[in-house]
């Protein structure tokens, strides 16, 4: 990857990649089939990531949803070849037609924060406390590039630019600690960008911070996405998030797929009952004070425990006998639309 | 209007910054001189950001620790002030449920040991009193005695150890229970649970709250009246119907137009429109409305001049020079001086 397209023009920031708006094109640019993560913990096997497939086309949002433990961050983190030792990853992750899964380390690094790079949830344990932030950008930009110190750390500043960091210059030697938690999640997007990154994964990126500071930074990621042409793709827990932000939605339910279709048609065509407790079980302002929101009860299961059947049955209010014994399978169902479902909302004559 | 059972007057609570030599550096204005009132059985939320001063509120509403200044009336008890004996026994009365349930249940006692726990320190009932009075409340909150009672925190989840940390501030029958961000380290299906449970207690105990969170939208849905903070001031108070249709103050615009929309289809203003900047420090508080410098309708009055809170509709009031929807009413000329008491 080359430093193309930079020139230390003062504070004019150019854009990355190769221009905004590029529409979808060709092979995607990541594609993940049949991706399963296992782990061996106290001598039980826990399936994190059950047979997850789908791919992300260059330029788009794609919005990876779903609670706590549904195997949407070991999934990201299989991307990027950040799991631990203990993880036993099998399927097929191809990015630019490339297999990540088994790439040995030394290969796996050009990749790793080059093509593809992350934002993690807490900024605060991201950053170096020791180092100041400019210098900790400039060494982004030089292990991913071959700019020469001075370049890279004028490139540096453009990079805080474009992160609307205010007051460039003055903050480059800052400490983390002196800046507020949005500021840090900026420095964190700028260190992510230095290589001009294809694909962006954000894991969480806004969770840790205020509404206005998450809303600052979500309009950020996405004007960014759009002028770097980059791919990206928003993982949260936040149904809302990825209504506003993501291009399409895929919901994820104790490991594995449950629904995935643009982020209208989702909202518009709820197939999966999961998803439309998870819709239902956001609090809304036009919901009136006092008013019951509809919870559906129970846990997600325990990943320890081998599945039999569709894993939302114990919680679903359309369950049959058919759920508890046969899983539904994942695939598509109506154009751009998978779920996987016996009964899906608005289609089975019986609910 | 009955009386009040909590009154918070004039509330100020600040904390001296020191540096290694001990020496004094600045004052954190944390809680700058806010009022308000809760009835019997009604719900306040309180909405602000990181860094406004909610949870130290709560906090020095509860005397942990006491407030520099100002009135906590609790039943007509005034808590600021009292010795430590007296504070205790008004205190049983005022509970507070906190974010995270694990931080606030100790790790080594089993869950009816814990719920157990208010009762023994004041000397409720004899002990089969006290297990009966257990068993009751997990029943309450949803928890199965037989199946709960002996596990503890760490073999429970999020929202379980929540609803062991309400029924634990159940114990004593309180009227007030201060909810800080109780539902905000809890997944969304697990969270509209966790809410429901609060709702319910609410209406079959008769409680009142003090619901602190983050997210209007959330606070919208359990609130009778909703308190809008910022920077250590109440900001805008009123009743949620109007609140959020016609919000008044410039701040309370902005949180609207964060919260993401679950509809795709919905119009977005972007936040940069309504909010800029980032949180000043709450040790050099900006001049006259503590807003101003993020504010998009701010002028020169609003750095000289400190809004008071005034009526603006029914029941509905805000701290603002210039509020929003108002401005042929109440606007004053650039410069001239405000007179703008109601």
């Amino acid at each position: 990857m080359s430093a193309n397209g930079l020139s230390p023009t003062g504070s004019e920031v150019q854009p990355l990649g190769d221009g905004g708006g590029v529409a979808p094109t060709g092979a995607p640019l990541l594609e993940i089939a049949n991706l399963r993560v296992d782990f061996h913990q106290a001598g039980r096997l826990v399936r994190a990531v059950d047979g997850l497939t789908y791919a992300v086309p260059s330029a788009r949002t794609v919005g990876l949803i779903g609670e706590s433990g549904c195997g949407k961050t070991v999934s990201s983190r299989a991307i990027m070849g950040l799991l631990p030792a203990s993880a036993h990853v099998t399927g097929s992750i191809r990015f630019e037609g490339q297999e990540l899964v088994d790439l040995p380390e030394r290969h796996m690094r050009s990749v790793r924060g080059g093509q593809i790079a992350m934002v993690f949830q807490d900024p605060s344990r991201s950053l170096n406390p020791t180092l100041r932030i400019g210098p900790q950008i400039t060494e982004a930009i030089r292990l991913h590039t071959d700019l020469p110190k001075a370049a890279a750390h004028d490139r540096a500043v453009e990079l805080m630019e474009l992160v609307r960091l205010p007051a460039a210059h003055q903050r480059f030697r800052h400490y983390p600690h002196q800046l507020s938690g949005g500021m840090r999640q900026r420095v964190m997007i700028a260190i992510a960008l230095a290589a001009e990154p294809k694909l962006l994964i954000a894991d969480e990126a806004t969770t840790a911070l205020d509404v206005t500071t998450q809303a600052q930074i979500m309009e950020l990621l996405r004007d960014l996405q759009q002028r770097l042409g980059m791919a990206l793709i928003m993982i949260s827990h936040d149904l809302g998030l990825a209504a506003s932000f993501a291009d399409e939605v895929l919901v994820m339910y104790a490991g594995r797929g449950v629904e995935h279709a643009p982020t209208r048609k989702l909202f518009e065509h709820v197939r999966m009952p999961y998803t439309r407790a998870l819709l239902d079980a956001i609090p809304r302002l036009e919901n009136a004070p006092h008013s019951p929101l509809a919870a559906v009860p129970g846990q997600p299961p325990d990943l320890a425990h081998e599945q039999v059947g569709c894993p939302f049955s114990p919680r679903c209010p359309n369950v049959t006998d058919k759920c508890r014994e046969q899983a539904p399978p994942f695939k598509e169902q109506e154009p751009d639309h998978q779920w996987a479902c016996w009964h899906p909302c608005g289609l089975d004559e019986r609910v | 209007m009955t009386e009040p059972l909590l009154q918070v007057s004039n509330l100020i609570q600040e904390f001296t910054v020191r540096d290694r030599g001990g020496v004094k550096t600045g004052v954190v204005h944390a809680v700058s001189d806010v009022s308000f009132e809760l009835a019997p059985g009604e719900t306040l939320g309180l909405v602000g950001e990181t860094g406004s001063g909610k949870s130290t509120l709560a906090r020095a509403i509860l005397q942990a620790p006491p407030p520099k200044s100002g009135s906590v009336r609790l039943r007509g008890v005034e808590l600021v002030g009292l010795k430590r004996q007296k504070l205790t026994e008004a205190r049983r009365h005022m509970q507070m449920v906190f974010q995270d349930p694990f931080g606030s249940l100790d790790p080594k006692w089993r869950v009816h040991e814990l719920v157990e726990e208010p009762l023994i320190a004041f000397k409720v009932g004899s002990r089969g009193q006290r297990r009966t009075r257990v068993d009751e409340l997990l029943d309450l909150v949803g928890l199965d005695p037989s199946r709960f009672g002996e596990r503890r925190p760490r073999e429970l989840s999020g929202g379980q150890a929540q609803r062991v940390a309400i029924a634990r501030a159940l114990a004593l029958d309180p009227a007030l229970i201060i909810c800080d961000e109780p539902v905000s380290s809890l997944d969304v299906l697990i969270r509209a649970q966790v809410l429901n449970l609060l709702e319910r207690l609410r209406t079959e105990l008769g409680l009142a709250y003090l619901f602190i969170a983050h997210d209007l939208a959330l606070v919208k849905q359990v609130s009778d009246r909703v308190a809008v903070m910022y920077l250590g001031k109440l900001v805008e108070v009123g009743p949620p119907e109007s609140l959020y249709r016609e919000p008044l103050h410039p701040y309370t615009v902005a949180l609207l137009a964060s919260i993401p929309s679950p509809d795709p289809s919905a119009p977005r203003q972007p936040v940069a429109e309504t909010i800029r900047g980032e949180l000043p420090s709450p040790i050099d508080p900006p001049s006259g409305c503590r807003f101003r410098t993020r504010c998009p309708r701010a002028q020169d009055v609003c750095a000289t001049e400190e809004p008071s809170m005034r009526k603006l509709a029914n029941g509905h009031f805000a701290a603002c020079h210039f509020p929003v929807g108002r401005d042929d009413a109440a606007a004053p000329v650039l410069g001239s001086t405000v007179a703008s008491e109601s």
